[in-house]
């Protein structure tokens, strides 16, 4: 497995799985409890109260030799009020008293307007935080961008609607996280989300993006960094955690989201992983591992002429949808001002054109 | 024989959204799973049996507990379902 990046701090990275049945076995780390939880990544056979401790020290090792965070910090945990930001915010606030990281933890949650799917799971945030006594802010695509997803959609339709909410979605966590003063954003992508996520880019042949979809941090260029705790662990980690914990969290598919390239991706995924579960760390790892030729350089990043965000054109990507949408309307003026640069500092990268394809902006946030 | 179903994670959505069904074989005293797998797509899923089941077992990407245990502690598919089993079938192909 990796060297560089350990995922695991028990080690058994290189035990063949056992394939026998559990029959009157134990757990093969305690040898005490019934095992309830065949692992995916080392196929160990092991009991819930060793399954949460591995589960956690694995992502206090992820957190601790990546550097997410200093003391002091301010992190904003994305929150869906899905399984895997559910139990981000269960293991955040965890951590955060067991190995006092001396973190401020928020909740933050954006509220795209879409009826029925968006309005139930803001719900399940909110009894988080009641549950993590930790602050929780959400902000809306209405506030920010004067329109929600249900009006996007009446508008343009069921085409190119996701392009818009992941945009939207994208900025919208790191206003909120300005708003909320907080210097860092977490989200619960996963390390089946991470290995979805290459096999689109490589298929897609969007060299930039396979090379920057396995950071485990972005975004420290200029907007908030933002780091993905789980990059390690694995969706049916998360939501047997999630189950055995008895957690709070809500499952409905966005009713506009089809997002058939993704679907394809994961179905594939998820097959391969039926045969060999480790396929999911084995292509972060080759990820990881790629080396790209210095022409393949990511796009300089600059700030929106418009709003001040980070981007790598003179107009973000979220204003120029705006523009379309609001076409003869007023310009809606976006209410926080990220840290503008100063733009003179900027006028040599204007040359710096990408002429990636809107959809192809999109492929590493959403899931 | 009785069984207790429980469908979650966003699979009850094709069972009636009903989490929890109790089956009832009087003429059996164990049934394998795959075929108590085949009978609730046919009589208890209302809508999309491709997402419930694909090449005669579950989908891959939902989890399957036995008993409040992993499956893949017991023979997976192949197990054996008794008298008094309680059967968890949970979706993790939805958004995070």
């Amino acid at each position: 497995m990796d060297n560089t990046t350990p995922t695991t701090t028990t080690n058994v990275e290189n035990s063949t799985p056992i394939k026998k049945k559990s029959g009157g076995k134990l757990c093969e780390l305690c040898n005490v409890a019934r095992p309830v939880l065949k692992r995916p990544k080392t196929g160990q056979m092991i009991c819930k109260e060793c399954f949460y401790t591995v589960f956690e020290d694995e992502i206090h090792h992820t957190i601790v030799s990546n550097n997410l965070f200093k003391r002091g910090d301010r992190v904003a945990i994305g929150a869906s009020g899905g399984k895997d930001s559910t139990v981000l915010a269960e293991v955040m606030t965890l951590l955060n008293k067991k190995y006092d990281y001396g973190l401020d933890l928020f909740l933050l949650s954006i509220d795209e307007g879409i009826t029925g799917y968006r309005d139930d799971s803001l719900e399940t945030v909110k009894r988080n935080q009641q549950q993590y006594q930790i602050p929780l802010k959400i902000l809306s695509y209405k506030e920010l961008y004067n329109w929600t997803m249900d009006e996007i959609v009446k508008e343009i339709g069921l085409k190119g609607n996701c392009t818009f909410c992941g945009v939207f979605r994208r900025q919208a966590l790191d206003r909120g996280a300005v708003i909320l003063k907080a210097n860092k954003i977490v989200t619960g992508h996963n390390a089946d989300d991470i290995a979805e996520t290459v096999l689109m880019n490589l298929l897609r042949g969007d060299i930039p993006r396979l090379q920057r979809c396995v950071n485990i941090v972005t975004g420290s260029e200029g907007a908030l960094p933002r780091s993905k705790p789980f990059k390690y662990t694995y969706q049916k980690e998360i939501v047997m955690y999630a189950y055995f914990k008895k957690l709070d969290y809500f499952s409905t598919e966005c009713i506009y989201a089809p997002n058939a390239y993704r679907g394809h991706a994961r179905d594939f995924l998820k097959d391969l992983e039926a045969i060999r579960p480790s396929v999911i760390i084995d292509i972060i790892h080759s990820a990881e591992n790629f080396h790209f030729r210095e022409e393949n350089k990511m796009p300089v990043q600059r700030n929106c002429i418009q709003c001040g965000y980070i981007c790598s054109n003179d107009v973000c990507m979220a204003c120029d949808l705006l523009k379309n949408l609001n076409s003869g309307l007023a310009k809606v003026k976006l209410s926080i001002n990220l840290k503008r640069k100063d733009k003179d500092n900027n006028n040599n990268n204007n040359s710096n054109n990408n002429n990636t394809t809107l959809s192809n902006q999109l492929v590493i946030e959403q899931k | 024989m009785k069984v207790t179903v429980e469908l979650s994670g966003g699979l009850e959505l094709l069972f009636d959204k009903k989490k929890t069904h109790t089956l009832e074989f009087a003429d059996k005293d164990e049934i394998p799973l795959r075929d108590l797998i085949l009978y609730m797509r046919d009589n208890l899923l209302k809508e999309r049996a491709e997402l419930f089941v694909v090449d005669n077992t579950v989908r891959p990407g939902i989890l399957v507990l036995i008993n409040d245990a992993d499956w893949e502690l017991y023979d997976g598919i192949e197990y054996i379902v008794k008298n008094g089993d309680t059967i968890i079938f949970i979706s993790t192909l939805h958004g995070g």
